[in-house]
């Protein structure tokens, strides 16, 4: 069979783009012009600044949002709206605080109508495997936001997803908790085999995790370039290669950076 | 000054003052409700006390205004002008009929029914026809136009309607309690149902979740919250409009009482009322608080003070 890479990529976008409100007045262009492929099993970290339209892409990949134009394909098929195989794990808890800890675990299979038996024990191992398994009858009032965003994994692995979408998921947490949190998802990655696309601004999380850094442009967002991270795992966040790919990011991204903030003194 | 000093310093001082709760071994959670009921008490009486010191000193006319210790003295008096609608329909005369406390009795809950029946239905229908006016966009194209225009109405203006329609007894009351609450409602369900976290009804779409399930499953429940307390705003209005109902001719009622005694300039009977009136709002509130506790069990337990004495 004469391989496509299209179709055997995990995430492929040709040419996308996503302009919000369109025909109206406030119209904007929030992507032009995305290229990319996404191997299965790839770690995939999108940098740039904020409302570089990152986050868009990945509503767009995860099929929450339809793109204004090109092709959007995951595992060669056209994305047409949500599916369970990309889940997508937001930056604010996104848990329902009238559910247990273990049922929203387990509320995508309760909406396929799985029996109660079986999406507990679903919930149990998808808890163990984050490390929660004590807090499987605690509601998420109860949880602290590093153990929340635990749980929000373990509810997108109940799913068993080929595709993980995160939305800048550690924003909201100390620096202490986030590298925790890093070490944590670069285990859940490992086992899960799953592909991750990683929405964040800040450049020690895409030093830290990513296979290729895709760095994004200021408004519209598009594609600057994209940066390999071939850092031996487990990595060492000082080592003079880190470093230097710090260094080389950030020279990246000052530029956008300052063109953001000249188009925003601009506007006022 | 010095010998008092002194005498303080010698007051034996080894054993640390806990708080009363602990001296008293009182179970734990009941001190704040026992300070909080200590306030209220003290507050009343603060009002009360003032009132009898005006009537004391000669001030507050006791034909007019008269103080809590005359109107509240003599329940046989008061409770002759209660239920009168049912004893005139049973023949039995002003001192014939149910002792006085079943008399007022039976006052009291034919009000509180009225005004249960009308919150329940205006609760359930209006979450409803909210739900359904962002579900089916047909349906909010066309009711929702009417029900923001009718919305501002008065609750009083809908009265002669109300007769009109149901002549006297209960239905006019219920549908008095019904039409102040429902319009108001219909359009919070909206405003609750617009306000619900994207990042949950997202959730549920990468899910697979249909459209139907993330009402049932994520809107419903998330606008709960909101609208227990919207809910909790109108029953004091629900109040106001069952007595003006029923002091318009529904038949018998706290409304009625109260338009009696104005008719036969009998103020003891009118402050007696609104006594009456003051206790069951103060009681509904209360227990409306412990359903919306209990009903609403994933919300924190010091949001808002649990019991709002």
């Amino acid at each position: 069979m004469a391989s496509d890479p299209a179709s055997d990529a995990a995430v492929s976008c040709r040419g996308v783009v996503k302009v919000w409100a369109a025909g109206t007045a406030r119209a904007h262009e929030a992507l032009r012009d995305i290229d990319l492929t996404v191997r299965p099993g790839e770690f995939v970290v999108f940098l740039g600044p904020s409302g570089c339209g990152k986050s868009t892409l990945l509503y767009l990949i995860a099929g929450l949002e339809p793109a204004s134009g090109g092709e959007l394909l995951a595992f060669g098929e056209a994305v047409t709206g949500p599916s369970p195989e990309r889940s997508l794990i937001f930056q604010e808890t996104s848990l329902l605080p009238w559910l247990s800890v273990w049922q929203n675990v387990s509320f995508g299979l309760s909406l396929k109508g799985v029996s109660e038996a079986e999406r507990r024990s679903v919930a149990r191992a998808a808890l163990q495997r984050v490390g929660l398994a004590e807090a499987f009858d605690k509601r998420p009032d109860e949880l602290s936001g590093g153990m929340r965003q635990r749980v929000a994994v373990a509810r997108a692995l109940a799913m068993r997803p080929k595709v993980l979408l995160m939305d800048e998921p550690f924003a909201a947490l100390d620096v202490q908790t986030r590298q925790k949190m890093q070490d944590f998802l670069l285990d859940v990655w490992r086992d899960s085999g799953a592909s991750v696309l990683f929405v964040t601004h800040h450049i020690d999380e895409a030093v830290a995790l990513a296979d290729r850094v895709v760095v994004f442009t200021a408004r519209p967002g598009r594609i600057k370039t994209i940066v390999r991270n071939d850092l031996d795992r487990p990595r060492d966040p000082f080592s003079p290669e880190a470093e230097a790919l710090r260094r080389h990011l950030t020279e990246l991204l000052r530029d956008e950076v300052d063109r953001a903030f000249a188009e925003q003194e601009a506007l006022v | 000054m010095a010998t008092f000093l002194a005498r303080a310093a010698a007051v034996p001082q080894d054993r640390p003052r806990l708080p009363l709760g602990q001296r008293l071994a009182l179970p734990e959670g009941l001190v704040p409700l026992l300070r909080r009921i200590g306030w209220m008490l003290v507050s009343v009486g603060c009002f009360a006390g003032l009132w009898e010191l005006l009537w004391a000193l000669g001030i507050a006319d006791a034909k007019l205004l008269p103080p809590p210790h005359i109107f509240l003295g003599n329940l046989a008096e008061q409770a002759r002008f209660f239920n009168t609608a049912q004893r005139w329909q049973i023949g039995t005369g002003m001192n014939t009929g149910p002792s006085p406390a079943m008399a007022v009795l039976i006052t009291v809950l034919a009000s509180t029914g009225r005004v249960l029946a009308g919150l329940a239905l205006a609760a359930s229908l209006s979450i409803l026809v909210g739900v359904a006016i962002r579900y089916v966009v047909l349906f909010e194209r066309l009711t929702l136009p009417t029900i923001t225009l009718l919305a501002p109405v008065s609750p009083i203006a809908w009265l002669p309607v109300a007769i009109f329609m149901f002549g006297i007894g209960n239905a006019p009351a219920i549908f008095m309690v019904f039409i102040a609450l429902f319009f108001t409602m219909v359009l919070s369900t909206i405003q609750q149902i617009d306000g619900v976290n994207r990042n949950y009804i997202n959730v549920a779409r990468t899910m697979g979740a249909t459209k139907r399930q993330i009402y049932a499953r994520v809107i419903v429940p998330a606008i709960l919250p909101g609208l227990l307390a919207v809910l909790r705003l109108n029953l004091f209005g629900a109040w106001m409009v069952v007595l003006v109902a029923e002091a318009t001719g529904v038949g018998y009622g706290l409304g009625q009482v109260i338009m009696l005694a104005r008719n036969t300039f009998n103020p003891s009977l009118v402050f007696f009322t609104i006594t009456l009136i003051g206790l069951l709002g103060f009681a509904f509130d209360l227990l409306f608080r412990l359903v919306q506790r209990r009903l609403l069990y994933w919300l924190p337990r010091d949001a808002g003070s649990s019991l709002g004495l």
